[in-house]
């Protein structure tokens, strides 16, 4: 069972692999996300509530489904390096975090622009923010605590327990914050997400996050290409290709 | 394995109390901070014991954050760490009796000052054992968490500022639950809840911080 686990595990074939799917990843997720842009902004209709300025969800739903599903990410890649010392786990949590850091500030600047025409204040102490605002120091922490250990073998197994200790505490975080919300800011705030959204404005939604998702993997896996040619620079894998100019 | 425990602690209480700035200065370093909002914000009593719960547990958080950072040092600096790790006991139940020592030497004395803190901000006598209590559970546990962060710094030579940055938004949930026990206490609501919770952080902590802390000093000497 756990033979194309190990096949997949070495970094010779999972060049090869992402190599591959690479190019059919991107091109359909620039489909996606062309489909999803034009059906969001042109074709879903106008929130007699919002306007047209709620249409900036299209961008700030996916980033931040996106900040918490690289975390998980990370931390599941953590846990599998520590566990097998499997290396291609590493490079993918090593090479996923900037990019989660990235689309938790996407989301927190399109939240703040979102907040200025709704709630009349570029920032609002709201949970979701808030939570949004501790994941992305959780990211900086992540990334700085890797970079600062000299070695990068002892670098990566230090990020890799505190991306486990944070994703316990992920949770812990996000409740406290909702439930300081409640006790600070009784109803004084409109709010405005009802639980119910139209399947017109749904689709578009979920088809930007599907896109999101592709854009995610399309640049992980070149990322991770890249990385994997850094590592394994002295192999002979990677000189044959190099001779052959076909990297 | 309990034996091994009551060394490691007996240990580090006797060097504690032979060098005696290690506790000292977290404590001076809470009441000066302690002292300075009164000073930035005015001298407006009502003002003061409005803020007063959440600037002693800020407060109490810093001095935790400074205190920790020397948890490992000395230990790392002079190899007994490294002994420690080779000892062949069980390196959670260790890194469990280092803690609890340094909570004992830092933690416990700014305990025993919150209620003078808590007095010259105006704070209400009577939320004063709410404030010793979640006091008491919350920075038993800022100290577990903390110490994982110190046990991933100690090797660098400056790890102040990672470790604010590694443990800080760790410590928002102890935050949060702490200082709305004493704001409640303040309102003359029930604190129970808080407690609980923070009874259960801590809990939580005392199961899985040594793993964490454990492991990353394994890293060390891999």
């Amino acid at each position: 069972m756990f033979q194309w686990f190990h096949r997949l595990a070495s970094l010779k074939n999972f060049y090869r692999l992402a190599e591959i799917i690479t190019p059919w990843l991107t091109v359909i997720c620039a489909g996606l996300l062309a489909v999803g842009l034009y059906r969001g902004l042109v074709v879903a209709p106008t929130d007699y509530e919002q306007g047209e300025s709620y249409r900036i969800i299209y961008v700030h739903v996916p980033s931040a489904w996106m900040s918490m599903f690289i975390y998980m990410v990370i931390a599941f890649c953590s846990a599998i390096y520590l566990i097998w010392k499997m290396k291609l786990a590493d490079i993918v949590a090593q090479v996923s975090a900037p990019m989660g850091a990235a689309f938790t500030f996407l989301a927190l600047s399109t939240g703040s622009l979102w907040g200025k025409p709704m709630w009349g204040t570029w920032w609002e102490w709201d949970a979701r923010l808030t939570s949004e605002l501790i994941l992305l120091f959780l990211y900086i922490g992540y990334m700085a605590l890797r970079n600062a250990l000299d070695s990068p073998a002892a670098g990566a197994k230090a990020a890799a327990i505190l991306a486990l200790v944070g994703v316990v505490n992920i949770p812990i975080i996000h409740y406290s914050v909702e439930w300081w919300n409640t006790l600070h800011q009784p109803a004084s705030i409109t709010k405005f997400d009802t639980p119910s959204i139209h399947i017109s404005m749904l689709i578009p939604l979920l088809l930007m996050a599907l896109g999101f998702k592709l854009f995610y993997l399309v640049n992980m896996l070149s990322k991770t290409r890249s990385v994997i040619l850094e590592r394994e620079a002295s192999t002979s894998w990677v000189r044959s290709r190099l001779q052959e100019n076909k990297l | 394995m309990i034996k091994s425990f009551i060394a490691v602690l007996r240990r580090d209480l006797l060097v504690a109390a032979r060098r005696r700035s290690d506790w000292l200065n977290p404590l001076v370093f809470y009441v000066i901070v302690v002292t300075l909002f009164p000073l930035g914000i005015g001298p407006d009593g009502d003002l003061l014991r409005q803020i007063a719960p959440g600037v002693l547990w800020v407060a109490a958080l810093l001095a935790t954050l400074l205190a920790i950072e020397g948890l490992f040092r000395s230990d790392y600096d002079d190899g007994s760490l490294e002994q420690l790790v080779l000892s062949g006991q069980p390196l959670t139940v260790l890194v469990l009796a280092k803690v609890l020592a340094h909570w004992l030497i830092t933690g416990l004395p700014l305990l025993l000052l919150s209620p003078l803190m808590a007095i010259i901000l105006q704070l209400n006598l009577t939320s004063i054992p709410a404030l010793l209590a979640s006091l008491l559970l919350g920075t038993l546990t800022l100290s577990l968490i903390g110490a994982i962060g110190a046990a991933l710094t100690v090797s660098l030579r400056r790890g102040g500022v990672l470790l604010a940055l590694l443990i800080l938004p760790l410590f928002i949930p102890v935050l949060i639950f702490g200082s709305s026990a004493v704001i409640a206490a303040e309102g003359g609501f029930a604190v129970e809840g808080q407690l609980s919770l923070l009874g259960a952080l801590c809990l939580l902590a005392v199961a899985f911080a040594p793993l964490a802390i454990a492991a990353s000093l394994r890293i060390i000497w891999e």
